[in-house]
């Protein structure tokens, strides 16, 4: 099957300053792909790129199988982007602004393409705002047209680059609710966030990435068993010591013991020795590996992770 | 085509959505310098035969509105949308480097002619005007709006800050306008100034829209035709070849 995305030794400086770095990477179909790391990392650079804002210094991307640059016009067809920038034009309502952005992908005005419209703003609650010009809508009702702009042409490829900085609950779980039946009919998304539970809840696959390079790129399942593990978190009570037996395997930080575990049934051991040398407890609790672990392991360390 | 299509259409709407400053406001200004200009020297100067002043100055007047307005029109827009980001837009969708030309400059033409269209039936109560060959004018209007139009894409692109754009358009598109025969015939300048007049397109422009209206010109209507068709081809070369390569447009 074509991949949705594929980016093969893909380089870019800016003057001094090497954004990307060779990169490989697959997206594909049906995916929900999670693109993270830090500031200044390449995200953004690496989106405009596969949207044609960026020229590359060497390598190739194509979407869908649309190489895009020399088969531009249709790579951005297959695509769908909600850039990072609040942005706007400040003339038009929301409904010209959608009407206006389906003529751009060569879509014609009619009954099906309002239709589809309409159905986009009442999934991003914005039916009631249709007729309002851009200027007065909130950061928050920008946002969501953004999203709305991105999706016009029913492209199976959407990328939201940061698509919550900034943004309420509310909205948050509105987009998530919609962009998860968009992912379940069969698009292709493309996320990236600095809000790491966003993307371990959403993404079955993630890429990130350090210094315009791939450090990690795993099934999210994967990148949580590799970098973390559960962990049973014990807090003494006063003058409570610790059996000898677990303080080997236990790691103290600000007088909580976390001891590793990868199943469950290694809980019931641990708390038989603890019964077992009277060890009484004033809290306890297990923690679940998280993605902002692995994140801050794969960006401190030297290793990558690649599947 | 639907891309073209709809981001003329775009461009169109945005100008016309704010008619008053876009088209009111010149027709206004421009009549004021009919006022002034044919109130002062109407009794005064004759340029050409069985021609008074105010019906000399009008085609002019049109001329210098057409092309400013047209010049305005497509760079205003495109800093704008620079400034704003909201230029993403179109440079997201599958347009064609041609198609984003012709929307522009096509969008800024029509300004530029609803503007002098204006001015053209504002002034008819002033003065009695002669069409002695409309294929002429409407050859001009045409091929001088498209000039002015290929500029504005030319300086929205390169400007980074309303401030360098605002240099543009009062230090080169501002005194070529006002310095090309809008007010007066070449031929009452010095010969040193006659010679120099001979290097600015707008005076072709200006000459051969003239000559549409009363048949009498500076220079021969098609000498002004084929300078400025010259200048429209090499500066829509030059636009195009911006807009391929994506100059401060594409990273």
């Amino acid at each position: 099957m074509t991949s949705a995305i594929l980016v093969q030794q893909v380089a870019k400086r800016f003057g001094a300053v090497r954004a990307l770095a060779g990169i490989d990477l697959e997206v594909r179909q049906g995916e929900f792909f999670g693109l993270l790391g830090p500031n200044g990392a390449g995200k953004t650079t690496l989106i405009s790129a596969l949207a044609g804002l960026v020229r590359l210094d060497s390598g190739h991307i194509e979407v869908m199988g649309c190489d895009v640059v020399a088969d531009y016009r249709n790579a951005r067809r297959q695509l769908g982007v909600v850039p990072q920038e609040l942005v706007f034009d400040p003339f038009f309502s929301v409904r010209e602004t959608l009407r206006i952005q389906c003529g751009y992908f060569g879509i014609r005005q009619n009954r099906e393409s309002d239709a589809w419209i309409d159905e986009i703003l009442a999934n991003l609650d914005l039916t009631s705002k249709a007729n309002a010009n851009m200027r007065s809508l909130s950061g928050g009702m920008k946002r969501r047209v953004l999203v709305a702009q991105a999706l016009v042409h029913r492209p199976p490829v959407i990328v939201l680059d940061e698509p919550t900085a900034g943004v309420d609950v509310e909205l948050r779980q509105t987009l998530w609710q919609f962009i998860r039946r968009l992912n379940r009919d069969g698009h292709t998304v493309v996320l990236t966030t600095h809000y790491l539970e966003e993307a371990e809840s959403l993404c079955n696959r993630i890429a990130m990435l350090k210094a315009g390079r791939v450090v990690a790129l795993d099934t999210t399942v994967n990148l949580l068993r590799s970098f973390s593990t559960h962990a049973l978190r014990l807090r003494p009570a006063p003058g409570a010591l610790l059996p000898a037996a677990l303080l080997s395997r236990a790691e103290n930080k600000d007088g909580v013991w976390s001891i590793a575990f990868d199943h469950y049934e290694e809980i019931e051991p641990v708390l038989a020795e603890l019964r077992a040398a009277g060890c009484s407890l004033d809290d306890l609790e297990i923690g679940k590996p998280d993605l902002e672990d692995v994140f801050v392991r794969v960006m401190q360390g030297k290793e990558g992770v690649a599947a | 085509m639907t891309g073209f299509y709809t981001l003329f259409y775009k461009e169109v709407l945005r100008f016309w959505k704010v008619g008053f400053q876009t088209v009111a406001a010149p027709v206004m200004t421009a009549l004021l310098y009919l006022l002034i200009f044919s109130h002062v020297l109407e009794a005064h100067i004759q340029v050409y035969p069985n021609v008074s002043y105010t019906a000399f100055l009008v085609p002019g007047l049109v001329m210098m509105s057409m092309l400013q307005n047209a010049f305005a029109n497509s760079s205003s827009s495109l800093i704008q949308s620079k400034v704003t980001g909201s230029i993403i837009f179109v440079l997201l969708p599958p347009i064609s480097y041609r198609a984003f030309f012709l929307a522009y400059v096509l969008a800024a033409v029509a300004r530029g002619i609803l503007v002098g269209v204006g001015v053209l039936l504002a002034t008819l109560w002033f003065t009695q005007l002669q069409f002695v060959a409309p294929l002429w004018i409407i050859i001009f209007a045409m091929l001088g709006g498209g000039i002015l139009a290929s500029l504005g894409v030319i300086a929205g692109i390169w400007a980074d800050k309303f401030d360098q754009l605002a240099a543009f358009q009062n230090f080169i598109i501002m005194p070529l306008t006002f310095l090309s025969g809008v007010f007066y015939s070449i031929h009452s300048l010095p010969p040193f100034w006659q010679q120099v007049s001979h290097w600015n397109p707008i005076f072709y422009m200006i000459d051969g829209f003239r000559y549409g209206f009363f048949g009498i010109s500076d220079v021969s209507p098609w000498q002004s035709f084929a300078i400025v068709t010259t200048c429209f081809v090499l500066l829509s070369a030059l636009t195009l070849g911006m807009l391929k390569r994506g100059y401060k447009l594409r990273a």
